[in-house]
């Protein structure tokens, strides 16, 4: 499947969703935000976008979304997260504990790096090419422990930042912030393989 | 704008995307803090007393005490911001001190300075600021703030202002982006606004960073109107403690802000509600009362 072919729905609860979907619009992609959960009909993959997670989870849980979601994992369905969205997907969340998807076999601390004071920009190494990342940490959280099927597409001050295992993914950091759309493209090849 | 090459400027605004399509609660202590946080706040807002209690009992409004502050950012996990007086500096580098998450620069307070308000590029913590239309909001931004909300008019429980001051943002920005090169000078000058910003919102057709609203607002329809005339996200005042059921409204206010343009989840949210926070006809306000006027 050709990425002019797509359809990528965004959950739009709160949050940075419409940086995604301008991200989308520069890669000439199809989007639709989700709300509820017959949103999830007839979209290929779905972003989680940046946000306050606890939110999300209050008001996904409210409109049947957490299930929804859950079901369409099990359908097949891919995901990419970025720092709430990221959280969301966890196995299991620190700081404090709270519900996630368990999509992800990973253990994530809320708000790890501190609160907005130690909120920055940093370069970082990846896997995706050669060129460093340009990554937006926003009261990010952090990667504590990965399971054995996940592999590290990047890594920060000795964290995970990007993870990937199978066709879910999850960022700590933002590039929808960014011009750069290099880790929006690596999701949407794994969606078209 | 050079600001957008500019990190620390990145992630302030950056946290203001965070807080898109939310809503932003006050609150006067931890247990109300914890309130919010349950029924889906994305912010919470700490001070000494809501708007409409203020307005009530007169004297001298400040900076909330640290202590509460701090009993706040420990219950929470969302971002905690607080109000200074406009101009209040020192408040502003004890709130950067104590690490909340966002300093709202606000007409609520009494104003410490009646001349000149923060300069807010020179502090790390973002700030947010009011504005009754563009050269105000336009001003604050050259100040150095990352976010902008409407004043409208804070503890009355009543939206006219706010529709008002958002109707003259947004209106102003459609007119910008009519009008020629030639002709961005003489507006920057009519709206004493910085001509660097006149003309990026000429071009761009939105402010450079999010437009929220605040002042006013106590329904689950009142949210849902001002997202429609263009707000980001909501700050809800004293229109969820004052209310007789505050649980139960901030979930109704939330659910209105994601769904603002279904009616029939605004619907949903608006039934069995309690009694609204009592509202003030605005008009029938002296002018000397008015908590809109300070700050310019």
């Amino acid at each position: 499947m050709g990425f002019r072919r797509m359809n990528i729905g965004i959950l739009a609860i709160q949050g940075d969703y419409d940086a995604h979907a301008q991200a989308l619009n520069r890669l000439g992609v199809a989007h639709s935000f989700v709300r509820r959960p017959e949103d999830l009909a007839n979209i290929d993959g779905i972003i989680l976008p940046g946000g306050e997670s606890s939110t999300h989870l209050k008001v996904m849980s409210e409109e049947g979304l957490f299930d929804a979601l859950k079901g369409f994992a099990a359908n097949g369905g891919a995901f990419f997260g970025t720092c709430a969205g990221a959280i969301l997907l966890a196995r299991e969340v620190h700081g404090p504990a709270q519900a996630s998807l368990g999509l992800l076999d990973v253990t994530i601390l809320r708000n790890g790096y501190g609160r907005q004071l130690a909120s920055d920009v940093h370069m970082g190494k990846t896997k995706l090419r050669k060129e460093p990342l340009e990554m937006v940490f926003i009261r990010a959280p952090i990667i504590e422990s990965v399971g054995q099927g996940i592999e590290v597409l990047a890594e920060d001050a000795g964290h995970p930042v990007l993870v990937r295992e199978g066709r879910v993914m999850a960022a700590t950091f933002h590039p929808e912030l960014t011009e750069d759309t290099t880790v929006h493209e690596y999701f949407l090849k794994q969606i078209a393989q | 704008m050079d600001l957008m090459n500019n990190n620390l400027w990145r992630v302030k605004v950056g946290l203001a995307e965070m807080l898109k399509g939310g809503v932003i609660m006050d609150v006067t202590n931890a247990e109300q803090a914890k309130i919010a946080e349950d029924a889906g706040a994305c912010s919470v807002m700490a001070l000494e007393r809501v708007p409409s209690d203020i307005r009530k009992d007169g004297g001298v409004a400040r900076m909330a005490a640290p202590r509460i502050i701090r009993e706040i950012m420990d219950t929470v996990s969302i971002p905690v911001m607080a109000k200074v007086r406009i101009g209040h500096f020192a408040e502003a580098q004890v709130l950067e001190a104590l690490e909340v998450d966002y300093i709202d620069e606000s007409e609520v307070l009494t104003p410490a300075d009646e001349e000149h308000h923060v300069w807010k590029h020179g502090f790390k913590v973002p700030f947010v600021c009011g504005a009754r239309n563009l050269g105000e909001a336009l001003r604050r931004i050259g100040e150095g703030a990352a976010m902008v909300r409407t004043k409208g008019e804070a503890g009355s429980g009543n939206i006219v202002e706010a529709v008002r001051h958002m109707r003259a943002i947004v209106g102003h920005m459609k007119k910008l982006t009519t009008l020629g090169e030639e002709e961005l000078m003489h507006e920057a000058k009519e709206l004493g606004a910085p001509f660097e910003l006149v003309a990026w919102v000429a071009k761009n057709g939105k402010l450079p960073v999010p437009n929220f609203s605040a002042g006013g607002i106590a329904t689950p329809a009142d949210a849902a109107l001002v997202m429609q005339l263009g707000a980001e996200s909501v700050f809800v005042g004293s229109g969820i403690f004052k209310s007789s059921d505050p649980a139960q409204r901030a979930r109704a206010i939330v659910k209105a802000t994601t769904h603002f343009t279904d009616a029939k989840a605004v619907l949903e949210a608006s039934e069995e509600l309690g009694e609204a926070m009592p509202g003030l006809d605005v008009r029938q306000v002296d002018e000397k009362d008015l908590l809109q006027t300070r700050g310019w």
